[in-house]
């Protein structure tokens, strides 16, 4: 995934283009909003329990590095072993090592946002370790040979019909379009691999540092299996999934279904606390925990930024922005797309590569109205624009990348803009010079042309408001003077 | 960040400063006149200082705060009375009222821009919940649609006002549209940055207002109404529109304090449709 602006422009323009990704895309979209606003509504006060998730995240950000020690204590007290990365590169070899240890020839995998961050299933390829997405639309996506295209749907991008075609050529079973037989189909797939792996790979939701319990949330019970039938699961996460209690869990869970698929609660619901103990029947017999850093700790070090560690992955971003829903996930060329992605991508990886990202909004806000977790994602994205253009000291000593995307011209388009609105008169004149101009605007000239490829140009009117209240402004401004001095 | 405290209104005042924004200025006048005499028919004295420009909104957004900031300090000078500052925009308003704080922050002005910002009110806001006004509909009946502007619902806050005005209208239906809080598209420089995502999401906006079954739409903000506007103009224009007789033609479009005026007074109505009557309200009436 090449990440550039001139990569993203051409990607959105085939993504806008794509008339099935539009549709497919579209359905899924209306369909899963309007479920997650049916959820809210059912409850007494959608908003305070967003507010309420947004203080435990604040809450448990403003104490994580004594979370994070707490947990690895907790952790190791009841054996299971917790792996400190601080690259991706590092993560990627403890996995491996782990493997190679037990000689794992074969991983299967819950869904996990990490291990796509790591980019895993092809460095574990690289070692000769085949690793297979148990989730149903990771394991379509990896049949597809993509990334996904969601947070928490992944072959969102593609029809029941993509997905049939897909599966008669890869699985080289009959062609159906039956959403029962293809699941099925994977199912019996996958069923021979659980009991086939070495190794279980799992993200984690919550990790909760006073008990030391991993949680994990799921509905396929690809994630149970996962974690209870190979012999060694390693749960993979980043820095800022640790929260204080486990009382804690409960709205926060409740929020994130609620917003990810607006389920009351998720299928499977898995809280693990140790490997298999003696006399328990099932259970891995190894659990490792991999608490991956990746660019977060410089993000902590920034009070406002910090914010995007709040984020639960729920998605709900995704699908309420009017950008995302039009041109999906894989345009972006990142990880983590939509507006989420568009707040993280640039400060994992700097503003030079990224920092376009941060543009493609419209601040709407649409996203912000819709977090479970209450991130200002509108704010982050107007602070990652100043930070590429006109940095702060507290952007240049965390971000990388600062001051990157500052361009001559557009510097000298604001300094003119300045010039012009700091002059009541001259700004009075360049309306009236507007006005005579009215629709003889060159509309093929830069930036003109991309708002007139499908509307007009609006046309300034010979008179402005300041014109038309010339004289009477005065005469209000001068009674009202002397009203207060009576 | 903290959860959003319900706003407390102030009674009816003697005078307010009226903050025009560029975008009425330059496009919607005689909106803004229009706003300015509906205040005074309240017997609200109305102060237009002439030394008003812009709030400094695009190169904010855009990330240039030191421009935004010298332009915005010259805007904060012009409001000395202790009066509601009425803005026809939500997006303009929330730059006020919204940004202003944060972009003066460690600044000298920084008190000057949080009084400034407890003062500022969105104009259809102001009209209900501080003039109370009663509307008497003296226009035909008319089949409308309402788009709400992102800035006016998610930052100033405001979302039945202008509905609620609308809905004293005795003779104006208003249609739902599909979709109706999302993004128009419009996002200032986003407009012409993205220019490719920006005319997708007004050509889904343009497709409900036209399915919607309005022959008017209407709105507060000047930037949402030139997007939409420009581009059920153009649609209007390549589908041969109203040059065809037989067809039908596509919804027309206003800013709301124009309209509001038109109904109450029992001014013009829009003839319904054609792409210069759309402009009309900007350019047509100031000419």
């Amino acid at each position: 995934m090449q990440l550039d602006a001139k990569q993203f422009k051409r990607d959105r323009a085939a993504a806008l283009e794509n008339k099935p990704l539009r549709r497919n895309l579209e359905r899924a979209m209306t369909t899963i909003r309007g479920r997650r606003n049916e959820r809210f509504s059912q409850f007494v006060d959608g908003e305070a329990l967003q507010w309420i998730g947004h203080a435990i995240k604040r809450n448990a950000l403003a104490n994580l590095p004594d979370l994070l020690e707490q947990l690895e204590e907790q952790l190791t007290s009841r054996g299971i072993q917790v792996h400190w990365a601080e690259t991706t590169g590092d993560a990627n070899r403890i996995v491996k090592d782990i493997a190679k240890r037990r000689g794992v020839g074969l991983v299967i995998k819950g869904k996990s946002m990490v291990s796509e961050e790591m980019e895993l299933n092809d460095y574990l390829a690289g070692h000769g370790i085949e690793a297979l997405e148990a989730d149903l639309g990771e394991f379509i996506v990896q049949l597809a040979g993509e990334p996904p295209s969601h947070l928490v749907a992944p072959a969102v991008h593609l029809s029941r019909q993509e997905i049939a075609v897909l599966f008669h050529d890869e699985l080289g079973e009959e062609y159906t379009e039956d959403i029962q037989a293809m699941t099925a189909l994977a199912r019996r797939v996958l069923r021979e691999k659980f009991q086939q792996a070495g190794m279980g790979v799992t993200g984690v939701n919550f990790a909760v540092a006073e008990t030391g319990t991993i949680a994990l949330v799921e509905n396929e019970g690809n994630g149970r299996m996962c974690t209870t039938v190979p012999p060694v699961h390693v749960a993979l996460m980043g820095i800022e999934k640790v929260i204080p209690r486990l009382d804690e869990m409960s709205p926060l869970i409740r929020s994130l279904t609620a917003s990810a698929t607006g389920q009351p609660i998720s299928t499977y619901f898995n809280w693990l606390s140790s490997p298999r103990r003696p006399g328990e029947k099932d259970g891995p017999e190894e659990v490792h925990l991999v608490i991956l850093d990746n660019g977060r700790s410089s993000i902590y070090a920034d009070e406002e930024l910090r914010e995007t560690l709040d984020c639960i992955r729920c998605g709900a971003c995704l699908n309420i922005c009017p950008v995302y829903s039009r041109i999906g996930g894989h345009a972006y060329s990142t990880v983590y797309m939509g507006p989420i992605g568009k707040i993280l991508t640039p400060q994992l990886a700097g503003l030079e590569k990224g920092g376009h990202l941060a543009g493609a909004s419209t601040l709407c806000g649409a996203c912000y109205e819709v977090c479970p977790v209450k991130i200002p994602i509108p704010d982050l994205l107007l602070r990652l624009r100043r930070e590429g253009v006109q940095p702060t000291p507290a952007g240049i000593a965390t971000l990388k990348g600062a001051g990157a995307k500052a361009s001559l011209g557009e510097a000298m388009v604001w300094k003119g803009w300045r010039v012009v609105h700091n002059r009541p008169a001259l700004y009075k004149l360049m309306t009236r010079l507007l006005g005579f101009a009215g629709r003889t605007l060159p509309k093929r000239m830069g930036p003109l042309r991309e708002w007139s490829a499908t509307r007009d140009l609006p046309k300034a009117a010979n008179r402005s408001l300041h014109h038309l209240l010339r004289d009477r402004s005065n005469a209000w401004e001068a009674g009202k003077i002397r009203s207060d001095s009576e | 960040m903290h959860p959003p405290v319900k706003r407390e209104y102030p009674s009816k005042p003697e005078a307010v400063y009226f903050y025009g924004t560029c975008l009425v200025d330059t496009f919607f006048p005689q909106s803004g006149l229009a706003a300015v005499e509906l205040i005074e028919r309240e017997g609200v004295r109305v102060i237009f200082p002439q030394g008003q420009t812009c709030c400094g909104q695009p190169p904010f957004n855009s990330g240039y705060h030191r421009e935004a900031r010298a332009v915005a300090r010259e805007q904060l000078a012009l409001f000395p009375a202790d009066l509601p500052v009425v803005v026809p925009s939500g997006s303009c308003g929330a730059m006020l009222r919204v940004h202003y704080p944060g972009l003066f922050a460690g600044e000298p002005e920084a008190g000057a821009a949080e009084a400034l910002a407890s003062r500022v009110f969105e104009w259809s806001d102001f009209m209900v919940q501080v003039l109370r006004v009663k509307l008497a509909d003296k226009g035909p009946p008319l089949k409308v649609a309402y788009h709400p502007s992102c800035h006016m619902l998610r930052e100033m806050k405001v979302r039945d006002a202008p509905q609620s005005l609308l809905a004293q209208l005795e003779r104006v239906e208003v249609l739902p549209l599909a979709n109706q809080e999302e993004c128009c598209g419009f996002g200032g420089a986003f407009s012409v940055k993205m220019g490719d995502v920006s005319r997708a999401m007004v050509a889904d906006k343009c497709r409900a207002v036209r399915q919607s079954g309005a022959e008017l739409l209407l709105s507060m903000d000047a930037g949402c109404l030139i997007n939409i506007g420009g581009a059920l103009d153009r649609l209007e224009r390549d589908s041969g529109g109203s040059a065809d007789a037989g067809k039908e033609s596509g919804p027309s479009w206003m800013p709301l304090p124009l309209f509001i005026q038109q109904r109450v007074t029992g001014g013009v109505q829009p003839a319904g449709g054609t792409a210069s009557l759309g402009a009309q309200p900007g350019g047509g009436h100031a000419a």
